[in-house]
Order: structure tokens, then sequence, then C-alpha cells
């Protein structure tokens, strides 16, 4: 490669710029240093020679336009002396569309009150947006439940399968893990009392009542709520909702409702074996551990375990399911052209579906308690 | 010959950016009418007004005589049987098979018996020129001119007397495209369809498009036949259509 360089001399009073070998965005920045350390402000002419220069690239000579500009603005005369027809072209292609182009604007610098705001307004309008949703559920929907050949048994019995009965096997393990977890934690500190049978009591209420509904919801949130939002987020990416909308397939009727409603029917299902599975986990404790025999312990089971507790956290399994499952869709539907955003909907929907399960159930626990049940 | 659709002083609005100002069309019966454009002239967004998938801010738009904006649930559910969409990505239903998505309108539709629907599957798919064997195959199974097609023949499932397609030839080879042009052409004659459809690709204007609408700068620049296209005075209809030699 030839050497490359930038010689600044004064010949007949006026200021020279010769540039040798090439110029081009390696070279530069340095360039534009020592052009700038230059004081020009004595200068009445100066001359930019290329006469020795190989090749100049479009930044190059972007730099070169401004620097023109520049110094004729500053009243100073520019020569370019040139005779290598590329480069003058390339200055030429340069300048014309320099002269029609626009800058672009950057966007203002935004104060955090500024930001504050959007974001409120931003978090309003998705509220509004997700009682949208739910109005178009209730009002428009539920048409479809109240006249019986609407609906769609073959959809409902699909999302049945998909998002429940595949569930059946990492429910009933994790229900079981949390039963034997709780049980020999609680065991160890009713030891130090002699108060062993008193396992079951506390085993039975917490289990029924709380920890089965709850830890069900959580491992359904995280694996068929994420589901449909993604599904749902996919399909609308795909225009497979556009599709559907068109040929008239209402995606409330064929995607949403049917999601709901096989949900609310196998909630209380999995709550049910997570009931089983939980106190199984317990048994096994209770009997290694504390000496209990399983006869004992389901004598002791029935004696001071009260029905309603079983009834009150199966009752929840409902609620619970509308809950991740409405959220879960509704998050789908907000997934907008990109590919990003499912990732993002998909995070909030498990993370929103959880907490307002957790909210739901304190709900039911001071409601139920003043309620004295 | 009747008019199909009329958009009447049709204005669009994304946040504050407007794409239709006072936009104008009547499409007649038995057409293939074509929506012309640069990039970002909102041709893909009248055609979504058009099939009520997105509102107008003002202005109105009718389709088969129906009233799109004071249009009542059931009418829209009827409309929307008459006529078929075909998206720039085809869009199927990726759960199906072929055969699956074709048969859907008419499984959810029609009573008809499994093995009428199956006869009519069958027909659809020779009529649009794809193989009895793809059937069976899943939209990820096939290549975009086939997922055009297969989508073309849902649309065409339910023989509907209006077709929207969006850019039916993009980003398909020269020779399928032209096998597509000659197969709309060909649908039009034996089904007499309305076809409205969105086009970059000048070759399949001339071959297929009897009139066009021309959109720029918000507005209908030029509406009616190709003859005397060229005489218009307008940057992008010299510059698309001014090398064109027929
Ligand atoms: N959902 C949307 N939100 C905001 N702007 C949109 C949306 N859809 C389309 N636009 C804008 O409307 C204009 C027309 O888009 P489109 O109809 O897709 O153009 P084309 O004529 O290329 O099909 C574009 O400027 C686009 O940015
Ligand atoms: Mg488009």
């Amino acid at each position: 490669m030839e050497h490359s360089s930038l010689d600044i001399l004064h010949v007949d009073g006026k200021l020279r710029l010769k540039f040798f070998g090439e110029l081009t965005l390696y070279n530069l920045t340095s360039y534009q240093k020592t052009v700038d350390s230059i004081n020009f402000s004595r200068e009445t002419d100066v001359i930019i020679d290329f006469m020795e220069l190989e090749f100049l690239d479009s930044a190059a000579s972007i730099f070169i336009y401004n620097l023109e500009k520049k110094l004729l603005s500053d009243g100073i005369q520019v020569e370019i002396l040139c005779k290598n027809e590329d480069i003058l072209e390339i200055i030429h292609l340069v300048k014309n569309q320099k002269q029609i182009s626009t800058k672009i604007a950057h966007s203002a610098k935004r104060g955090i009150l500024e930001k504050l705001g959007e974001h409120t307004y931003q978090n309003y309008l998705g509220f509004l947006s997700f009682m949208a949703f739910m109005g178009e559920l209730f009002s428009n929907k539920i048409c479809y439940i109240i006249s019986f050949k609407n609906i769609r048994y073959k959809e409902i019995a699909f999302e049945i399968n998909e998002s429940a009965v595949k569930a059946f096997g990492i429910v009933a393990l994790t229900s079981f893990l949390i039963g034997l977890v709780v049980a020999y934690q609680s065991a160890y500190q009713l030891k130090i009392y002699g108060a062993n049978i008193f396992i079951v009591d506390m085993l039975g209420i917490s289990v029924l009542r709380e920890l089965s509904p709850l830890i069900t919801a959580i491992v359904i949130a995280g694996r068929s709520g994420s589901a449909f939002t993604a599904q749902i987020g996919a399909m609308k990416i795909t225009q497979e909702l556009d599709a559907m909308r068109t040929m008239g397939f209402d995606p409330y009727k064929f995607l949403v409702i049917p999601k709901i409603i096989a949900l609310m029917i196998t909630m209380p299902i999995l709550i049910f074996i997570s009931d089983i599975m939980a106190v199984i986990g317990g048994i096994v404790v209770a009997n290694i551990d504390l000496g209990i025999t399983v006869d004992l312990f389901l004598d002791r089971f029935s004696e001071v375990v009260a029905a309603k507790h079983f009834f009150i956290g199966i009752a929840k399994g409902p609620f619970f399911a509308f809950l991740i499952a409405t959220i879960g869709i509704y998050r789908g539907l907000m997934v907008k052209d990109d590919t990003q955003s499912i990732g993002f909907n998909t995070t909030k929907s498990v993370v929103e579906s959880i907490f307002a399960v957790i909210i739901c159930d304190a709900v039911f626990s001071i409601a139920l308690t003043n309620l004295g049940i | 010959m009747k008019n199909i659709i009329e958009v009447r002083d049709v204005k669009t609005i994304f946040d504050e950016r407007i794409v239709h100002n006072g936009l104008n069309l009547t499409v007649k019966e038995g057409e293939i009418y074509g929506l012309l454009g640069p990039s970002g002239c909102g041709k893909t967004t009248l055609l979504r007004e058009m099939v009520m998938l997105q509102k107008i801010n003002s202005g109105s738009i009718k389709v088969l005589d129906y009233e799109l904006n004071h249009i009542k649930n059931e009418e829209a559910q009827q409309l929307r049987q008459k006529w078929g969409v075909l998206f720039q990505s085809g869009a199927l239903f990726s759960s199906l098979k072929l055969k699956e998505n074709i048969a859907l309108p008419l499984v959810e539709y029609t009573n008809l018996s499994k093995a009428m629907i199956n006869e009519i599957v069958e027909y659809k798919i020779s009529i649009v020129g794809l193989k009895s064997e793809d059937a069976n195959l899943y939209p990820s199974q096939i290549s975009g001119g086939m997922k055009k097609k297969a989508a073309l023949a849902r649309s065409l499932a339910m023989d509907p007397k209006l077709l929207f397609l969006d850019e039916p030839t993009s980003g398909l080879d020269p020779i399928s495209a032209r096998e597509f042009d000659a197969l709309i052409l060909k649908l039009r004659d034996i089904l007499g369809l309305t076809i409205v459809m969105v086009s970059h690709d000048l070759q399949s204007i001339y071959d297929t498009l009897d009139s066009v609408a021309i959109i720029d700068n918000k507005k209908i620049v030029y509406e009616g036949s190709l003859g005397n296209i060229k005489s218009v005075k307008n940057e992008f209809i010299q510059t698309f259509f001014g090398k064109y030699n027929e």
C-alpha cells in the first residue's frame, strides 16, 4: 500500500493541504485532528491538493465536503486540485447527496418527570386495555357458552389434554416433594415437644386449604399460562389470527373461551391430585421420622381435619384457573409484530398470573376467616 | 356492471401520522383490480380495512353492499364467508395439515359429509396446481410458493365472490410467479371472481390487471385502465411504468 500522509505547506501565501496515498475511514480520524488543529483565521486561500491521492472513499468525501463548507462560510477561498476522475466523481456524488439530505432528528433527552409520567400513562393504558379485554370476553362472548350448540367440545377436550392431563406428572411430583419437605421440617420441631401426632393436624389443614391450590396454580401458571401466551403471540405474528378473523372464525370462540373453560374444569382435579400426593409425602415422613403408622395417620386425619378445608381448597381452583388463563391469553393478544415481544409478554404473563393468584388467595383467606369458615 | 367495493373519503391515522386522507375508489364486478404505490403508502392498510381487520378514522367503505361502518355482527359473519383473503405470508394455520387448512371453512360453515369435503379439498388442491401428496404436509414442510398456493386454495374453499390478495407473487421465482398469474386469470374466468390485489410485480400487473389504483401522497393519484397510464404526470408512475414496453 502507498504511504499515506498529509503535508501542510504555505505556497505563495496560500495554505496547501497536500494528501498522499489513500484517504479512507481508517485513517480519516488522524487527518481530522491535524486539520482541526490548523489555525485558519489568518488564511485567505486554501488549496486542497489531491494530485498525489490514490483513493478517496465516501466517508472521507463527506469530511472534505464539510471542511470546504466550513472554510467557505468563514470567507476563505477553497480550491480542490485533482485530476483523478474517480475521486472527482465521488466528491461530486457526495456533494449532490448532502445538499438534498436532511439531518436526522435526534430525539430530545427527557427528564425523569416526563419518563415517569409516560410510564404511568402507559400503565394506565395497559389497565384500560385489560378491562376492554375482560369486557369483550364477558359481554360479547358469554353468549357462546349460553347456547349449547356453540360450545366447542373438541377444542375444549384438546385443551384439557394439553394444559392439564399432561401436567398431572409435574403437579404430582411437586406436591409430593412439598408435602415431604413441610412434614420433615415440622417433624423436627414437633419431636422436641413430643407432639408427634400433631403432624397430622398441621399438615392436613395447611396442605388441603392453602398449599395444594397455590402449588398447583404456580405450576400451571408456569407451564400452561406461558404456553397460552406464546402460542397466541406466535399466531398473531404469523397473521394466523388475522386469517381466522377474515374467515369469520372468532378467535375468542376458537382459542380464548375453550382454553379458559378447559383450565377451569381441570384445575380442581389437579388440586385434588396435589392434595393426595402432598398427604402421601407427609405420611412417608411421619412413618419414617416420627414412627406414626399409616393407619394411625389416616385415623387421626379423618378425626381432626374437617372436610371444609378440602372443599375450600378445591373451590379456589376455578378462580385461580380463570386468572391464569385470562392473563396468559391477554398477554398473548398484546404481543406486537416482533418476536422479542413474545418473550417479554410470556415473562409478564407468568409473573402477573402468579401475583394475581396470590392476591386472590389472600382475599379468600380474609373473606373466609371473617365469615368464620 | 355492479360496484363490488366502494371506498369513499377514507381517512386513516396511526398515532399522529396520516396514512390515507380522502381516498376514493370503486371496484366493479368481475374485475382484477390492482392497488399500487410506493412502499409504505398504505396498500396493505387499505386492504386490511376492506376486510374489517382495521377501523377507518372517517369516511366509508362498502363491500358487497354492506356498509362496514355500521355492519351488524351476523352480517359481518355472512360477509366473511363471501370473500377469501390471501395474506402476504400465507398465514396458514401451522398446527394443521394443508388439507385440514383448506377443509377448515367447509367443516365449520357447512354440514357436508367428510367424504364430500375430501372431494372438494382434492379439487381445490388440484385447481391451484398442488399435488395431492402435498395435502398431508404441514405448512412448515413446504416451500414459499407452495404456501401461497395452499393459502389460495384455502381462500377459495368456500367459492367466494371476492378475493383479496396481498402481493401474491412476491417472493416467488419468476416461473412460479407467471404460473400464479395464469392461475388467477383462469380462476377469474371459471369462477367469475372479482379480485383485488396489491402487487409490485410489473409483469404480473400487465398480465393480469384490468384496472389499477395508484396510491401516492395519501390519495389515489390515478384510477383506471393501464392503457394510458404513462401519460399521467406523477413521479411514482413515471419511474415505475416509464421503462416498461408492452
Ligand atoms: N399497526 C400500525 N401502527 C402504526 N403504523 C402503522 C401500522 N401499520 C401500518 N402502519 C404505517 O402505515 C403506513 C402504511 O403501511 P402499509 O399499509 O403496510 O404500507 P404498504 O403500502 O407498503 O403495504 C406505513 O407508514 C406504516 O408505517
Ligand atoms: Mg404491504
